[in-house]
């Protein structure tokens, strides 16, 4: 009898984890449905024989790769891959460089003007920068570097510094004391300990730092339709932009072709590295 | 008198004349050189900054192809440079007299002056967290500071399309005109306040929503017993891994008038949807987006607070007989909202500022003819953009810049003053 009631038990306990499954299962199917249907009519338009936006259906009849091969023949698509990636690329080299020096001076020292400072920066970074464009646009043509790739890296590698100063600052803060102060009595210069000591233990602020610098020419379609001009100068995301600014209707495809050869890398790369990326973020905001 | 005190008046009187008397040559030339140049370019300083404050007398005009007259916003930007140069040798001045000073000093104790070799290894070392941020500075000054506080000073004229658009006329000062323009005005006071009010909405809605929709998604992708845990959460964070303009540009064609979805539903014998051109609706499709882009983040975010929590809180639990809502609200939903309070704020703070979520999937329309310059969805960043980038409305772009830079700063440093690492630092 007493037997019988606790195996009656665990049948229904056993139903209602069974019928509790079902339905997490169900809504976690519908939210992937929910998420993939757009990404998945975006790639099979890129596949599709037609040219606009009317006539492709979801499967496409007669899949093609011609877009593929008119991005690389007929438009300036690899030009602009390779001005994304040069920008990209120097950009993340120039603001690691100078997060990094000033975070550690703003972590590791006291001096004069030091609070300010800091103050400073973290009222600065609320400013969205674009909106300071008029003035941003007459310093550069003053610079005579309008509609080059090197006022695009300066305005970029400009911006991010309060933001990611704070960043790396907080992330300083947290590697002890002590081991600079056994170095400096080895005899260790600031130089040697910045370069020896906090640089490879801090390796994962500083991923983080090169990889939004890095990423964020890939996104941005506000600065370089300010500063940039010329067809060979675009960067990506403006030149696709452009395309479905100017053509939505003619040349849709070509656009989704595109559109998947840019997200491709973008997306592998921060769902491998997304662990990383929102952790940083976090531990920045929140312990800092 | 002292020899610190003469060698101090000495470098008051011209910079580097107390270095020298203290007999540090090398350091007193390059004090004096800075001095002197600045002295011999008397000339460009007083023109610019005369410039700053009349904004030109004459608007552009051309002789022989050759533009002559004023440029008012180039004499601006000048006046602003020449400042902030002038600011910097001003530092420099005062550095001058502190260093004649202390170095006096230290000869009246009896220490010997500095040679130059010795002297470039001393500031290399008293002075290396200063030239360490000197670069930081330098472009933080002048892709950011100076940006800004041209922004700030065009509020402060009538820089605007049609009659005050340089080179072919004149801007001038105007006070504080604009901001009772914008009080007293009905057409810019009407669309300010709608055009905010929207913007409040759409922020609080998208991060609430933002919220729960990825503590659920965390909730589910976390519960007993689930299979393929990694291939669900891989999907969820897609929509945060894919570059947002891509998305949404997608998500913008997908539901536009001749687009797939209006295709599938005239196919199923539904009418059309005005997806975008209906205003209620508009509104309702840019949150749905939004929550469709930023729910994931938070997802990836809560997953990680979820795990970290002490599994033995949950038996203890359930020993005491609490349900599994009881768990929920009294163990799961605190902890997580303590731990992502701060960012819950920050944001807020980013969805006020939204700009490219509502200029690449509405561009701010439908066109509202109420409204100047805006459209029904436009929030206050897109509004700005617009009579910036297209309707050349600098001077109330600019107000509007102020007032929004105000309220998320403000909201910005309430929650940073929270952080721990800004209590550390004692900065208030």
């Amino acid at each position: 009898m007493n037997k019988k009631t606790v195996k009656n038990k665990n049948q229904k306990v056993n139903l209602s984890n069974f019928i509790q499954r079902a339905i997490i299962y169900a809504v976690l199917v519908m939210i992937s449905i929910v998420i993939v249907t757009p990404i998945l009519w975006i790639v099979l338009s890129s596949f599709n024989s037609g040219t606009s936006l009317f006539s492709s259906s979801l499967i496409p009849k007669n899949p093609t790769l011609v877009h593929y091969k008119e991005l690389f023949t007929q438009t300036d698509f690899p030009k602009w891959y390779m001005n994304t990636l040069k920008i990209a690329t120097i950009n993340m080299i120039i603001s690691v460089i100078l997060t990094t020096l000033s975070a550690y001076a703003f972590s590791r020292f006291k001096f004069k003007g030091r609070k300010q400072g800091l103050m400073a920066m973290m009222i600065l970074q609320m400013f969205p920068s674009f909106l300071a464009m008029t003035a941003i646009y007459i310093l550069l043509s003053k610079l005579g570097l309008l509609n080059s790739h090197w006022g695009l890296i300066l305005v970029y590698a400009g911006g991010q510094i309060p933001y990611n100063t704070w960043l790396c600052k907080g992330y300083f803060d947290g590697i002890p004391k002590s081991l600079d102060e056994a170095a400096k009595i080895d005899g260790a210069s600031n130089m040697t300990i910045f370069v020896k000591i906090i640089l490879p233990l801090a390796r994962p602020i500083i991923t983080l730092v090169a990889l939004t610098n890095f990423m964020s020419p890939w996104f941005d379609f506000i600065f370089p339709q300010i500063i940039l001009k010329s067809s060979d100068k675009k960067t990506l995301a403006m030149g696709l932009f452009d395309w479905v600014q100017k053509q939505q209707n003619t040349h849709f495809t070509r656009f989704a072709a595109g559109a998947i050869l840019v997200a491709i890398p973008i997306t592998i790369l921060f769902v491998y590295l997304q662990k990383h990326i929102v952790e940083g973020l976090s531990s920045g905001a929140t312990k800092g | 008198m002292k020899r610190s005190k003469q060698s101090t008046i000495f470098s008051v009187l011209f910079m580097g004349l107390g270095q020298i008397f203290n007999k540090e040559i090398f350091k007193g030339i390059i004090f004096a050189i800075i001095e002197l140049v600045t002295i011999l370019n008397f000339g460009y300083f007083s023109k610019s900054i005369n410039g700053l404050i009349t904004l030109g007398d004459k608007p552009q005009y051309f002789v022989d192809g050759i533009a002559k007259g004023d440029h008012s916003i180039f004499l601006m930007i000048e006046g602003l440079i020449a400042i902030a140069i002038l600011f910097l040798v001003i530092l420099v001045y005062i550095i001058n007299i502190m260093d004649a000073k202390r170095v006096s000093e230290a000869l009246e104790k009896g220490e010997n002056p500095l040679n130059t070799r010795e002297f470039f290894k001393h500031i290399w070392d008293k002075y290396f967290p200063h030239i360490m941020i000197t670069p930081a500075i330098m472009f933080t000054i002048f892709f950011i500071l100076l940006p800004i506080i041209f922004t700030i000073a065009v509020a402060f004229t009538n820089y605007s399309s049609p009659n005050h658009l340089p080179p072919r006329n004149l801007v001038d000062w105007v006070g504080l005109q604009n901001f009772k323009d914008i009080i007293n005005l009905k057409i810019w006071n009407n669309t300010f306040l709608h055009v905010g009010l929207w913007t409040v909405i759409f922020a609080v809605v998208t991060t609430a929503c933002n919220y729960f929709v990825g503590l659920i998604l965390a909730l589910l992708t976390n519960a007993k017993g689930i299979k393929f845990k990694k291939v669900f959460r891989t999907i969820f964070i897609l929509p945060y891994a894919i570059p947002a303009f891509i998305s949404v540009l997608v998500m913008r064609l997908a539901f536009s008038g001749p687009g797939p979805v209006n295709n599938m539903l005239s196919s199923l014998g539904i009418s059309k949807v005005a997806f975008f051109t209906n205003p209620f609706m508009a509104k309702i499709m840019v949150l749905v987006v939004c929550v469709w882009l930023g729910a994931p983040y938070f997802m990836a975010l809560m997953s990680g607070v979820l795990t970290n929590i002490d599994n033995s809180l949950y038996e203890a639990a359930e020993i005491d007989g609490a349900t599994k809502w009881q768990q929920f609200s009294k163990i799961t939903l605190p902890l997580v909202l303590f731990q992502t309070m701060p960012l819950l704020i920050m944001s807020f703070a980013y969805n006020f500022n939204n700009f490219a979520a509502i200029y690449l999937l509405t561009n701010g329309n439908p066109v509202n003819s109420n409204y100047k310059y805006a459209g029904d969805t436009d929030i206050l960043i897109s509004w700005i953009y617009k009579m910036t980038k297209d309707q050349n409305q600098f001077h109330m772009a600019s107000v509007v810049t102020i007032v929004l830079f105000i309220f998320v700063a403000g909201i910005s440093a309430y929650s940073f003053s929270k952080t721990k690492s800004f209590k550390e630092e004692d900065m208030m």
